[in-house]
């Protein structure tokens, strides 16, 4: 990609990537640590995802404002436009991550007190697997604009879909057939909705990328659009 | 009827088909007013344009940018051939005005330069009243009766959004106006003798920001009776004033497409780089 005339305007370009990295970085390590904590019901993990929460709100805003200052100073056209649209879009998702992380902490404080299942969550960490590798590739997709890398992300969210209608399904079956572990049936799979949401998100930040790359907007397909 | 010798300019009234222009509307509204086919321009043995191919669509405002020296300037003045006026300049291909080839030999050209008026990037009142500069055109037409002179004044400096601000300075020298309400005034000039297409050559490049915006809410109010083709330095005015950009570079037309795809998503790397301040 070939430089801005004006070199300070790079800089502002490259300190607001770097910032979106620095976010998504701290969000890895927060789904990260929240799924390990869960699955081994480690109350001191979970309080170390919800002590980073305040860190990652802050770099949200952090972007938000630098962004802001860039279309007002610069007033962005064309790949730069939609870089810093794709970068605010993102933030916000990786914010709901965090978010997201900070939910399975909260739920894995009400778990703690329940012995750990036979199976060792073995759903959950198949969801846990595949959401953080797409976490970890949208993120790369971003910092080197790889569009195949970003559709190899938005194609693995059905997985991670299909992860959570069988976890759901199962559960079911176990509140049915066990009252004494309904909390904890429970707890899993709101654990399992919020990974689905997490892929959910991964995969939104993976559609930015092909919008900023391409120009395409791919979310939603078959919407009508104005 | 009217005969072909009656208007040299619309002997050919037939429209070119509407799919021929980017603009182009399936009801026809914007079908294509003024047609460039391979159109080359050099001064001496200097080539400024080359093989430029392009529709302007009608009652539509259409923008011409790139670097300097990329020839936006000399094709804008192809439009009423005011580089016949420069020695040396060669042109071939060619330019149809509503159906009319503009270098046909029936073509009058003060006619042809009544129906395509043109705004230069510093105004140029004559040293005479607003009334006068107005009317100047006017009067070239002969016979028309002084109230009707009145109306027209009256109904150009309204269109040109100027009215309000000198219906009582109508026998003050021009020169006496600012920067920005000579400009509008330099519009009225140009609309009171009621022409097809206007050209705006950097309208807006010698006022100051509350003036430009005044041009430019005036350009957004003209396009609605006038095709209009403006030049500008400033993509952020093409972006804001225009329906359809064409990006010139060294002579050549790079790209040509509806401001909002140029300007957000251009097919071209030599006009992204160009609008986004990049080089290499």
């Amino acid at each position: 990609m070939s430089r801005h005339i004006s070199e300070q305007y790079d800089s502002e370009l490259e300190s607001l990537r770097r910032l979106l990295m620095e976010m998504g970085g701290l969000v890895e390590r927060q789904l990260s640590t929240a799924t390990r904590g869960f699955v081994t019901h480690d109350t001191g993990l979970a309080e170390e995802v919800l002590a980073v929460e305040t860190e990652v709100n802050r770099l949200e805003l952090a972007i938000d404002d630098e962004c802001v200052h860039i279309i007002a100073r610069r007033q962005p056209a064309a790949r730069d436009l939609r870089l810093l649209i794709g970068i605010m879009k993102a933030g916000t998702d990786l914010e709901r991550v965090g978010d997201e992380a900070c939910k399975i902490a909260r739920i894995t404080a009400l778990t703690a007190a329940f012995p750990i299942p036979e199976n060792g969550y073995a759903g959950v960490q198949n969801m846990r697997d595949l959401v953080i590798r797409m976490l970890n590739t949208t993120l790369d997709a971003f910092a080197r604009l790889d569009l195949d890398a970003a559709y190899e992300v938005i194609a693995a969210d059905a997985d991670v879909d299909a992860g959570f209608v069988a976890i759901d399904r199962a559960l079911l079956r176990e509140i049915a057939e066990r009252s004494d572990y309904v909390e904890r049936s429970v707890n899993t799979v709101w654990t399992a909705r919020a990974l689905e949401r997490i892929g959910d998100h991964a995969k939104n930040i993976s559609e930015y990328i092909v919008y900023v790359i391409r120009g395409r907007d791919v979310r939603h397909p078959g919407s009508v659009r104005s | 009827m009217q005969q072909p010798g009656d208007d040299p300019l619309r002997y050919h009234a037939s429209v070119p088909d509407a799919a021929a222009g980017p603009g182009a509307d399936q009801d026809g509204e914007s079908a294509a007013c003024l047609e460039v086919r391979g159109l080359s321009l050099s001064y001496g043995d200097v080539a400024a344009l080359r093989n430029i191919s392009l529709t302007v669509p009608r009652h539509r405002v259409t923008a011409f940018i790139g670097p300097s020296g990329c020839g936006k300037s000399t094709l804008l003045r192809c439009f009423n051939r005011l580089n016949d006026l420069i020695d040396g300049v060669r042109v071939s291909g060619s330019i149809a005005l509503n159906g009319m080839e503009i270098h046909s030999r029936e073509v009058d050209v003060a006619e042809l330069r009544r129906r395509v008026g043109m705004v230069f990037q510093r105004p140029n009142p004559f040293p005479k009243s607003v009334y006068d500069n107005v009317a100047y055109g006017l009067r070239l037409q002969r016979g028309m009766p002084k109230s009707e002179l009145d109306d027209r004044v009256e109904w150009s400096l309204k269109s040109a959004a100027l009215w309000d601000e000198v219906r009582n300075r109508l026998n003050e020298s021009a020169l006496e106006l600012s920067g920005g309400q000579q400009q509008r005034l330099m519009i009225a000039r140009a609309i009171a003798v009621q022409p097809d297409v206007l050209l705006l050559d950097e309208p807006a490049s010698a006022l100051d920001p509350i003036s430009t915006l005044r041009i430019e809410e005036l350009i957004h109010q003209l396009r609605t009776d006038y095709t209009i083709a403006i030049v500008t330095h400033n993509m952020q005015q093409a972006a804001r004033v225009s329906d359809y950009t064409a990006f010139l570079h060294l002579g050549e037309l790079v790209e040509f497409g509806n401001t909002d795809g140029m300007f957000l998503n251009p097919s071209k790397r030599q006009t992204e780089d160009y609008i986004t301040g990049r080089y290499g």
